[in-house]
């Protein structure tokens, strides 16, 4: 299958840099699905394929780890951590407030696709809890307004794109 | 390994260095519970059931993952390690669906064994179970996750035992869940190792779920009556109706010759007992239809008319084809009546293998055949030709695990890319029908690489195999049908070359090789021996004829020329097999006995039901050459084991049946003073079994007279009847001279892992797995881990 | 990206470059960059794993386990190739200091990794990084790539005739992966289940080769080391406990953030000095001192040091140095809840006790929380925890249990006031809790 330019340079320079070609399998996924939204069946069988694995192996991988996943989310998937450090200072709300606010729950997408919502564990922003990720981006001290302006930017962004 | 000294609960011992703690107790006779150990498979250490107390290390340590070292002081059993065990079973329990009263695995459950042994009978557990629908992964296979307690076996033995690797762990955590290969269905060999080595009714086969409770049966352990591996197969049984019902086939004594393994067939394949088609009931051609009749009746006019026909044109103008699936001694008895009663060498069965050119091969060598279980000790394997994977898959999984647990080195050399490659040290891919080629380039001959080279296999690879096998020794050399006649003789030349090497001889059917030890060949008496000297058994059986018989292609021009008047067909379904004509035994009397209505059937004028060898008592010989022990477990009212059939035809001939089978016993003993080939016979054998506490029963019907004759008479055959009886295979060696045959009467059976002759056509499980896989499109092999 | 904080308090070691720029190379050798390893190449192994193993130096992942003598164990000969793997998968609730590190520091880990590369006569390091850390993986892809253009990593590094290659690995969510033997099956591209050990990973790991495992923080330190003497750094702590740490405080205190301050540093004074105490003038009501997996401390218990053999002595772990503090306004049974969702979440599954035990510890307590739970609940808990410390196939069912016990045992008289359908006393009004639909 096609896949992008980038990806295939960093999967090439990548194989390399082990002795079994197995070893590039988990970011390599993570790179797949980043840039195709989840890990397609058509994947699978083509890292199947590359790595000389059965699709069987990788999709008992891809289950293990909770950042991959094999099903369609949103443009913009919002990670909210509620574990300890951040329930101490309001994570829940936080999360409370994005489900009022996007109208989903826990691993829902929005029927614009715009958003997905994930509740998620510790995300290594203890300190300036509470946090979450919008896909890669990490926001930290938040309240709940701060999480509108957040959701605001992403959706701005989308109509910008949308009127270049 | 040099012995190291352990305590174990106070007891001093040695064990040899590098053996796993929990080995060490089991042979110490402790036992140390487990569920995610399992020999020769790779260590887990999941289940946590295993837990013992190590001095001078804190925490308690598992005995499946640790290895004895010098001194070290284990302590079994403590409050502590009863508390762990008992927890652990407790935290399965949680989850656990305690549908034990209708689970199939209830009373045989090593969950439930594990739950008495440490008292965890209190529920703890008040929140609400998680939960799953039970799965159908394919006609043979379901899965019940909440009954699984995750110990990986299934895994291990799919991928590791069969290298199928087409089960995997899908998720994690509490979420963790065996998944099979094609998301929610399984493409694969169906052969249920996964179900059978399940601690718990999680894996379940569709051959018997919901059918029985376990103690209702009884295990009958047999010999497997499909392929020529001879599995040992555990068939569970209950009265019914119609007799008795074999409602499972497993493995669950694991000491045959198969160990942990069984296939699709042996496990599942047993269904053609009880198909609706089986015929229950004696048939009399009457005006052109085939019409039931009484026992009676039949067995009037069979005796009558072979008594006739001999009689007035003697027994030449009778011929009689025997079976790869009938006993050893059905087969002996059966050349014997062929021989003696009716007097005739026009005896023939469907041969898949050469035995007779590698008897000849092999003559006046002793050890030169190696055993099912040489196999997987061997530290190196030669396959040539054939498909063990699919044709012989006992084979294969010795030969498999031999490379996987004991580092043989396998040299395979095939015109296909068989499964088997993958083991293999080298693999040599050939031209299809360059076999022989092959074995004369072994032999020294390079004239023949020119034929032999491919793209895949140039002239270095095939130059660097033969050096190195020049250089193994103790080689097992295993060949298929594609080697024939002389062939065998220069390839034994090769092995002869290697200190210690051992030949395989493949023959596809469950007793090829014991109908071709037992003589049903038209030249070749029992033992390979030719009938031209015959001086034994003629001796013994006071004459027979001197001239050879006629092939089963020979017996066809015979019908069609008018000179063969009757044809005596046991359990062989030569019309399909061979293709024949039917009008050609348009005027022959032709006498079958079988299961089924088989193409067969259309030439008969009387056809017999005939039990198979799940329904009977005696032995088969595998194509290894190793004798196992047949048990009865089945019985179809109605039909009758073809040894009874042929002595009772034998009587109705008005044969002396005395001179046939040797048996006696009792008051009526002949106790050995009298003259007569078969004195003493039948005594020896009662005061052997006196003394070895087996007394049987003696009648005219009795298989094991016939043994004492075969074991006797027939060269190699003269093994210990006590180690036979006790279950245990008997490797016999081949007899000789052997004979070199047209090879063109081998016709190999080329079954596959679900077919198996006649008997898979009327195999229900056989038939769904096929019928499976018609639906979907072809699978092409899968890469090993 | 993340906010800096200081105090006066804090010997800035390996936090020293944080907020320098340090992330451009020619900035990191400006500030002291790249001379260790320079160092280090002229020492020898065994003169490396020494100075390593007298700084006092011990595991910065939580484990605490002493640095040189782990190098130490890696055999000298070895058929198969040797390799440093530098754990950067953090995971561990309450802690986000090695993301600093990445973030301003990440050639101080490139470094850390030839160094110990150099101690065990290894070729080869990867850096795995969490795959949450995306902008992380980026720098350190970059900081690796800028090496490389110098000739510090690949052939003939620094023109010493040694050869070194670093290479980035990165993860897909899994604080199991945290675990050194599961963190080398998850960069062999399998599902990151620990191994059977023994053998441990300095004799067999990574594809069957020796492997040293350490974590970022841990490494980063090495150079520091290195430069500044094993004496030196040594006498910044306690004995045995040597140099500093960085500690993530978060929860209820009026100045969270990572503060790196010695070892033996009061953790009262930690608190409220350095972290400026309890905010909104509440009461501290309990410390978890070393991330989730560590047992917390009582208010009247905080007057410890916070080094590995005192936090010991005091009955929890120093682990991971997250510092998590909680006001009088916590829920300790909620707080309980959480920390067991987590480690249900988080389990692999692959043994019974963590797998049925952190599913049945959290289905029993958020049955508790939401007020249906029995007198008996109580000690269930206690019992299944109990029943699952040091029986599991890894650190992780522990990593459940301690805390657990310690909330039963510290708390018990709130676990209590939660019985007979009272609502939870620390919930505000208004807010119903559900019952945990069936999951």
């Amino acid at each position: 299958m096609k896949l992008s330019d980038q990806f295939e340079q960093r999967f090439h320079a990548m194989i390399n840099h082990y002795p079994t070609k197995r070893s590039v399998l988990v970011p390599s996924l993570l790179y797949a699905q980043d840039e195709l939204g989840y890990l397609t069946d058509e994947l699978i069988a083509e890292m199947a394929q590359r790595l000389d694995l059965t699709d069987l192996e990788i999709r008992n991988v891809i289950s293990y780890y909770s950042m991959l996943t094999t099903q369609p989310r949103g443009k913009f998937n919002v990670q909210v951590c509620t574990n300890i450090a951040c329930m101490l200072r309001g994570g829940e709300e936080i999360l409370d407030h994005c489900k009022r606010k996007l109208g989903i729950g826990h691993k829902g997408t929005t029927r614009d696709g715009l958003f997905s919502l994930e509740e998620v564990e510790c995300i290594g922003a203890c300190s300036w809890a509470p946090a979450a990720q919008v896909n890669y981006d990490f926001h930290e001290n938040l309240t709940p307004e701060r999480m509108n302006e957040v959701l605001q930017d992403y959706r701005r962004k989308v109509h910008q794109q949308e009127n270049c | 390994m040099a012995d190291v000294n352990i305590t174990l609960d106070g007891k001093k011992l040695t064990a040899p260095a590098g053996t796993l703690l929990i080995e060490a107790c089991k042979n110490a006779g402790i036992e140390v519970p487990s569920f995610c150990y399992y020999p020769g498979f790779s260590l887990q250490g999941a289940c946590r059931m295993c837990l013992v107390k190590i001095e001078k290390v804190p925490k308690l340590q598992t005995a499946c993952t640790t290895v004895i070292g010098e001194g070290m002081i284990v302590t079994t059993d403590s409050p502590e390690i009863h508390q762990a065990r008992k927890s652990m079973v407790e935290l399965l329990l949680g989850n656990h669906p305690l549908d034990c009263p209708v689970c199939d695995a209830g009373g045989e459950c090593e969950l439930q064994d594990m739950t008495f042994a440490y008292g965890a009978a209190e529920s703890k557990y008040i929140d609400i179970k998680n939960h799953r629908e039970e799965q159908q992964w394919s006609p043979v296979v379901y899965f019940d996750r909440p009954r699984c307690i995750l110990c990986y076996r299934c895994v291990r033995v799919c991928g590791e035992g069969m290298d199928v690797w087409a089960l995997g762990i899908q998720n994690r955590g509490v979420a963790s869940v065996i998944a099979p290969n094609k998301e929610d269905h399984l493409e694969c060999e169906e052969c249920g190792m996964c179900i059978d080595i399940c601690p718990v009714g999680a894996l379940t086969s569709g051959a018997y779920r919901y059918k029985t409770r376990p103690w209702e049966m009884k295990h009958i352990d047999t010999t497997c009556t499909h392929c020529g591996d001879g599995c040992r197969t555990t068939l569970g049984v209950r009265r019914a109706d119609t007799g008795i019902e074999i409602v499972r086939g497993d493995n669950r004594d694991k000491s045959g010759i198969n160990g942990d393994f069984l296939c699709i067939k042996g496990r599942y394949a047993f269904d053609f007992v009880d198909n609706e088609q089986r015929i229950k009931q004696p048939l009399i051609r009457k005006d052109g239809r085939l019409t039931p009749s009484s026992w009676e009746e039949a067995f009037e006019l069979i005796g009558r008319r072979f008594a006739e026909i001999c009689g007035r044109e003697g027994g030449r103008a009778i011929g009689v084809i025997g079976s790869s699936k009938t006993s050893n001694e059905e087969n002996y008895l059966l050349q014997k009546f062929a021989r003696v009663v009716l007097g005739t060498n026009n005896i023939d069965h469907h041969r898949t293998g050469d035995f007779p050119a590698f008897a000849r091969a092999l003559a006046g060598k002793l050890d030169a055949t190696a055993s099912m279980r040489d196999v997987f000790k061997a530290p190196a394997m030669l396959v040539i030709g054939n498909d063990p994977t699919n044709q012989h898959p006992l084979l294969a999984w010795q030969i498999r695990n031999n490379v996987r647990l004991h580092r043989s080195r396998l040299y395979v050399i095939n015109s296909q890319p068989i499964k088997l490659r993958r083991q293999a040290t080298a693999f040599a891919h050939i031209p299809a029908g360059s076999e022989a080629k092959l074995v004369a380039l072994l032999a020294g001959d390079d004239s023949v690489l020119d034929v032999l080279v491919s793209e895949n296999t140039p002239r270095e690879a095939l130059l660097s195999l033969r050096d190195r096998l020049r250089g193994e020794q103790n080689l097992v050399i295993i060949f298929g049908a594609e080697l024939r006649g002389e062939e065998m003789a220069r390839l034994v030349k090769v092995g002869s070359a290697v200190s210690g090497a051992k030949f395989v001889c493949l023959g596809d059917y469950a007793n090829s090789r014991g109908a071709a030890d037992m003589g049903l060949y038209p030249d070749l008496l029992p033992g390979y021996l030719p009938v031209t000297q015959g001086k034994t058994f003629r001796e013994e059986w006071g004459g027979l004829p001197d001239a050879p018989g006629l092939t089963i292609p020979q017996m066809v021009d015979a019908a069609k020329a008018g000179q063969l008047k009757a044809l005596y067909v046991v359990g062989a379904n030569p019309v399909a097999r061979f293709n024949i004509d039917p009008f050609a035994f348009a005027k022959s009397f032709v006498v079958m006995q079988d299961m089924f209505l088989t193409e067969t059937a259309l030439i008969a004028d009387v056809v017999l039901p005939g039990a198979n060898a799940y329904e009977k008592s005696g032995t088969f010989t595998n194509t290894c050459g190793d004798l196992q022990l047949l048990r009865k477990a089945g019985e179809v009212t109605g039909t009758k084991p073809d040894f009874e059939i042929i002595v009772r035809i034998a009587e109705r001939m008005g044969f002396d049946v005395r001179k046939l089978v040797p048996f006696g016993g009792g008051m009526w003993a002949d106790m050995g003073q009298s003259r007569g080939a078969q004195s003493g016979e039948a005594d020896r054998h009662s005061v052997w079994l006196e003394a070895h506490g087996l007394e049987t029963k003696l009648s005219p019907f009795d298989p094991m007279a016939i043994l004492d004759e075969i074991q006797r008479l027939v060269p190699g055959y003269h093994v210990s009847r006590r180690t036979l009886l006790s279950g245990t295979d008997q490797h016999t060696r081949i007899g000789g001279p052997g004979i070199l045959h047209n090879p063109e009467l081998i016709v190999p059976a080329n079954d596959d892992l679900f077919t198996s002759g006649t008997l898979g056509r009327y195999s229900r499980a056989l038939n769904s797995v096929l019928e499976n896989q018609r639906r979907k499109p072809v699978e092409t092999e899968v890469a090993a881990d | 990206m993340a906010d800096l904080v200081s105090h006066p308090d804090e010997v800035k070691i390996v936090s020293k470059r944080f907020g320098q720029g340090a992330t451009d190379i020619d900035r990191y050798l400006e500030l002291d960059g790249y001379k260790a390893v320079q160092k280090a190449l002229g020492i020898g192994p065994d003169a490396l794993i020494n100075e390593v193993k007298n700084s006092g130096l011990r595991g910065r992942g939580g484990a605490g386990f002493n640095t040189g003598m782990k190098w130490s164990f890696v055999p000298k000969q070895s058929p198969r190739p040797k390799y440093v793997l530098c754990n950067g998968d953090e995971s561990e609730p309450g802690t986000c200091k090695d993301r600093l590190i990445f973030e301003h520091d990440p050639h101080s880990v490139i470094e850390g990794v030839v160094i110990a590369g150099l101690s065990v006569e290894s070729h080869v390091g990867y850096i795995y990084i969490r795959g949450e850390y995306r902008y992380l993986s980026n720098i350190m892809q970059k900081a690796i790539k800028d090496a490389y253009a110098r000739g510090f990593l690949g052939k003939n590094i620094f023109g010493s005739g040694y050869d070194f290659d670093v290479y980035w690995h990165g993860g897909a969510g899994a604080y199991e992966v945290g675990e050194e033997s599961a963190l080398m099956e998850s960069l062999e591209g399998k599902r990151g289940i620990p191994r059977i050990r023994p053998p441990f990973p300095a004799v067999v790991g990574l594809w069957g080769g020796p492997t040293i495992i350490n974590n970022a923080e841990t490494l980063a330190s090495v150079p520091h080391i290195i430069l500044g003497g094993a004496e030196w750094y040594a006498s910044l702590g306690p004995p045995r406990n040597g140099g500093t740490r960085l500690f993530c405080l978060s929860g209820h205190v009026a100045r969270p953030g990572v503060y790196e301050l010695p070892m033996g540093y009061n953790l009262k004074k930690m608190i409220y000095e350095v972290a400026g105490g309890i905010a909104d003038g509440r009461r501290l009501k309990a410390v978890v001192p070393g991330g989730a997996s560590t047992p917390c401390l009582t208010a009247e218990e905080v007057d410890v040091p916070m080094d590995f053999d005192s936090l010991m002595k005091a009955g929890s772990m120093l682990g991971s140095g997250g510092v998590v503090v909680l006001d009088d306004s916590t829920c300790m049974v909620k707080f309980a809840l959480r920390t067991m969702q987590f480690y249900q979440h988080e389990s692999c599954g692959w043994c019974i006790p963590c797998r049925e035990g952190t599913d049945w510890l959290k289905k029993t307590l958020a049955r508790f929380h939401a007020g249906e739970g029995v007198k008996k609940d109580i000690d269930n808990i206690q019992y299944l925890a109990e029943n699952m410390l040091g029986r599991t196939f890894c650190p992780l069912g522990d990593a459940a249990a301690m805390p657990t016990i310690a909330f039963i045992k510290k708390f018990r008289k709130e676990f209590e006031d939660h019985l007979e359908g009272r609502p939870c006393p620390f919930e505000k009004e208004g807010v119903v809790k559900q019952l945990p639909v069936f999951a």
